[in-house]
């Protein structure tokens, strides 16, 4: 009897540790297989996007050396702020499984908007830009109440959208078609030139490395605190360490040309806050429910509509913002604004980045990953001269590759018992 | 109904009453004139046939379905249950026969769900201390809660709507079917905590399949029967009486194979 306890007394059950049959991941070699076995049961992650661009990298840069000069990434970077904050949207629509096909409308409905109230009628740009975006939410919400209301599939309900918001954006634009915004205006500016100071951009990169240590520090002295499991002081570390060495040596070598745009700035921003309300919120819990089992959040007593609603509006605002940007980042609003290719490259960047078509499963972060792909084949293929309609092709190869990834991996966790 | 005449006078307060609760979909009466009296520190096992509309009456009291007609009645207040939130916060939990889960969330997040702690920046570590609690009262064998739920058994899945019903100190609990996927010990476990439960003074409303357990934990039995009141029974009454109340009949199939049964070991010896 006593030896039992001489036995027990120096390790202290942990609450979560309490059942052998489960293998727990110890220490660095640990975690490294238990990252394995969690790739092999489909839980992907970021691990294909990762790997796709790192082949479109090289293939691009063998076929065209500038294709990975700081120049290039520079304005790269530029080019992806405006489609990837409307893909974020998009991420939280696909996160209930549903979809929301009017996002480039909108962005171009809110371009035009902007040009008119701003250049025309003389409206202050801030006051511009919020009228814009407002609208963006009331056409958002108008999905909603036909979902809820008229059980509308969203899928049609946007397809009239995107018809209906495009009918708008014309009539707003006129006979002119097109509306010049100033040059020298800051928001232009903000569009095409304002990049960091250097000094700013290496600060941003090691605050996002303390952050995340001081979050993995707290959040493991807590448990460790509370009798549970926690992860180790030397993996905090490591992990921070990396990451810092990692965004700081990007910073460095984009800092040798232009620098980081401030548009990026903001739409990584917004990545981070989008990311933090839907891991670290109630509305983000709920979000996931929704998205895996509608009914079941409705018996646990979440307000589906409202869930809904939220959803569609955040959606159809960052589309309305990142309409706002991309008129920024061509100085115009024109007729052409948000048609062709943006719908399908925000869609398109969010399902490549990793949220599923299916619900229930994404993160913000894809919007980010997802996006990058996206304008890197468009500016690979632009360098290498090719016509946009090989880029159309491509892009949709992409796009098709990206979805069986996805249903494949969402086959496999059903099978590992990890749908 | 007078069916309620064969029942003691229990001195307890009543907490739900239900009165002419009539429910259709289309053409289909799924209920018809239910009465239903459940006391504080009572068990009543709600049996019935497929189709009876036991799981129909559940809903209904979880506020996911509207009745068509009559009065429920919450602790002396009539009250309205239009959506499961409205149920949730009158203290009414309910543990539906498909558990209501979200497969892709782990299993703190499920117990938890539309009750985090914290809204704005969600406490992870106070709610995965709060369910290994809940999870630990119920002798569960959860092998991790930051697993998936898909990657849970059947009985698993079980006791974590089980878990959850009770996170909320609900004055009333409905338990749909809460043993039909459960182990040996698990059911032992889920019994004992019915009784443990009622104890604490609140109201537990079971259907069951199983009449050895019915019997085990009821205080009354009341019977469903193509979605009308078919009697009310103590615990003690003899299956005989029981199944002809499900079957609505003296001479039912369960009868002949018993008499037969009967028969034919009259005949062997």
């Amino acid at each position: 009897m006593t030896d039992k306890v001489t036995q027990n007394a120096p390790q202290p059950q942990l609450l979560d540790r309490a059942d052998v049959r489960v293998k727990h991941a110890e220490g660095l070699g640990g975690t490294i297989s238990a990252f394995f076995d969690r790739v092999r049961s489909g839980d992907l992650g970021s691990l294909p996007v990762i790997v796709g661009l790192a082949i479109i990298w090289t293939v691009f840069q063998s076929l065209n050396p500038v294709f990975l000069s700081a120049n290039n990434l520079v304005n790269l970077l530029f080019d992806c702020s405006t489609v990837g904050v409307i893909a974020l949207g998009i991420v939280c629509i696909l996160m209930l499984g549903e979809i929301d096909l009017s996002v480039g409308s909108v962005s171009g409905f809110a371009s035009a908007l902007v040009g008119v109230l701003w250049v025309n009628q003389g409206w202050p740009v801030g006051f511009a830009i919020v009228t814009a975006m407002a609208a963006g939410a009331v056409i958002g919400s108008v999905y909603a109440l036909l979902l809820n209301r008229f059980g509308m599939p969203s899928f049609v309900s946007t397809l009239a959208g995107l018809l209906a918001v495009l009918g708008l954006q014309l009539y707003l634009l006129g006979s002119t078609g097109s509306i010049n915004l100033p040059y020298e205006s800051p928001l232009v500016n903000f569009g095409q030139l304002m990049v960091m100071p250097a000094w700013v951009s290496y600060g941003l990169a090691a605050i996002a490395g303390i952050g995340i240590f001081w979050t993995g520090y707290r959040e493991a002295t807590r448990r460790r605190e509370a009798g549970l499991s926690a992860q180790s002081m030397a993996g905090i570390v490591a992990r921070a360490v990396v990451i810092v060495v990692v965004l700081e040596a990007i910073v460095f070598y984009l800092n040798s040309s232009r620098g980081i745009p401030w548009m990026f700035g903001l739409f990584v921003g917004l990545v981070v806050a989008m990311n933090y309300a839907l891991k670290r919120t109630q509305w983000g819990r709920s979000m996931h429910a929704v998205g895996g089992n509608r009914e079941a959040a409705r018996r646990a007593g979440i307000n589906v509509r409202y869930i809904y609603t939220t959803a569609f509006m955040l959606c159809s605002t960052l589309a309305a913002t990142g309409g706002i940007l991309a008129a920024a980042r061509l100085a115009s609003s024109s007729q052409q604004a948000g048609t062709g290719d943006v719908n399908l490259n925000a869609i398109a960047a969010a399902v490549i980045g990793g949220t599923s078509l299916f619900g229930g499963r994404g993160s913000a972060y894809s919007a980010l990953l997802g996006i990058i792909v996206i304008q890197s084949i468009a500016s690979g293929l632009t360098l290498l001269d090719l016509s946009s309609s090989l880029r159309y092709m491509i892009t949709g190869a992409v796009l098709a590759i990206a979805v069986i990834v996805d249903s494949l991996a969402r086959r496999s966790r059903v099978s590992h018992g990890r749908a | 109904m007078t069916g309620t005449s064969q029942e003691p006078a229990p001195a307890r307060e009543l907490v739900l009453s239900l009165r002419g609760i009539s429910k259709q979909f289309g053409a289909v009466s799924a209920l018809t004139d239910i009465d239903l009296d459940v006391h504080a520190g009572e068990v009543v096992a709600l049996v019935g046939d497929n189709g009876a509309g036991k799981s129909t009456l559940v809903k209904v009291l979880a506020g996911v379905h509207q009745p068509t007609s009559g009065t429920i009645t919450f602790k002396g207040e009539p009250v309205t249950l239009s959506d499961p939130a409205t149920a949730l916060s009158l203290g009414i939990a309910t543990v539906f026969q498909d558990l209501a889960l979200c497969e892709n969330l782990d299993v703190v997040a499920n117990i938890f769900l539309g009750k985090e702690l914290s809204p704005m920046r969600l406490d992870e570590v106070s709610m995965e201390i709060k369910a290994w609690k809940l999870l630990n009262e119920l002798s569960a064998r959860i092998p991790s809660v930051r697993e998936p739920i898909a990657s849970l058994s059947g009985g698993q899945r079980q006791t974590v709507a089980i878990a959850r019903s009770l996170l909320l100190d609900p004055k009333l609990i409905m338990l749909d079917e809460p043993t039909a996927a459960l182990g040996v010990a698990q059911t032992a476990e889920v019994l004992d905590l019915i009784e443990r439960v009622r104890e604490r003074g609140l109201g537990v409303i079971m259907i069951s399949h199983n009449m050895e357990d019915v019997r085990a934990v009821a205080d009354r039995i009341v019977v469903l029967r193509l979605g009308k009141n078919n009697g009310i029974f103590l615990p003690d009454a003899s299956n005989q009486e029981l199944v002809s109340a499900i079957t609505g009949a003296e001479n039912n199939s369960v009868s002949r194979r018993a008499s037969r049964r009967a028969q034919a070991q009259e005949s062997q010896p």
